[in-house]
């Protein structure tokens, strides 16, 4: 199976979950990652429900903020 | 070591000091070549927390910048906020809240007369490096 990550090919051998995918796709801190699956946002909560299947396009990257003080 | 621009820094400040005293933030996107980060466009994104002591990006505007990103060739290098009353170094939440080993977190000043800006990796034990930082004029 095809998908498409962060604007790569990536191959798995079958469908899995968000959160198996993103260990496959080597996300660094996976419980720290924002998600879309084909360009629509993946609620945390829904993670192991939503699975990724050939040719979609999955895109996840770092939550990011902080604060001054 | 991270190179700007001087119209790219100067996009920085502008952003921040419009937003001040609230954080402002954003992303760059470049090339990377060995450990040389060659900034070729700053985003300026959306603090939603609006706020004078947090910031936290639009996550729709970061999909939109990264996919940008992919599209005119460049990756994302890292980010960049404002301290609007604090020095340019890593918060303690900074720190916390740092998730991207690979990121260049630079951090722009406004507490004194001129704008610092100074750029930091932090790596997973929350230990912060700071990185040399080049202007280009």
């Amino acid at each position: 199976m095809k998908v498409q990550v962060n604007g790569e090919e990536l191959v798995i051998e079958k469908p899995v979950n968000i959160k198996e995918f993103l260990v496959l796709a080597k996300a660094e801190q996976p419980e720290y990652v924002t998600v879309q699956k084909n360009d629509a946002f993946v609620e945390r909560s829904k993670f192991e429900e939503t699975f990724v299947e050939e040719g979609d396009t999955i895109e996840f990257l770092y939550f990011m903020g902080g604060g001054s003080r | 070591m991270v190179i700007l621009t001087r119209e790219q820094y100067d996009s920085i400040v502008t952003h921040a000091k419009k937003h001040t005293p609230l954080e402002a933030c954003g992303l760059i996107g470049g090339k990377l070549d060995g450990d040389v980060k060659t900034v070729g466009k700053v985003y300026l994104l959306t603090n939603t927390d609006a706020s004078a002591e947090h910031f936290s990006m639009d996550p729709n505007e970061q999909f939109a910048a990264v996919k940008d990103m992919r599209a005119r060739g460049i990756g994302l290098l890292g980010n960049f906020h404002s301290h609007p009353a604090t020095p340019s170094r890593p918060s303690e939440e900074d720190k916390r809240l740092a998730y991207d080993t690979r990121a260049s977190y630079l951090i722009l000043s406004l507490a004194g007369e001129e704008p610092v800006l100074n750029s930091f990796r932090i790596d997973r034990d929350k230990n912060v490096t700071k990185e040399e930082l080049r202007i280009l004029d």
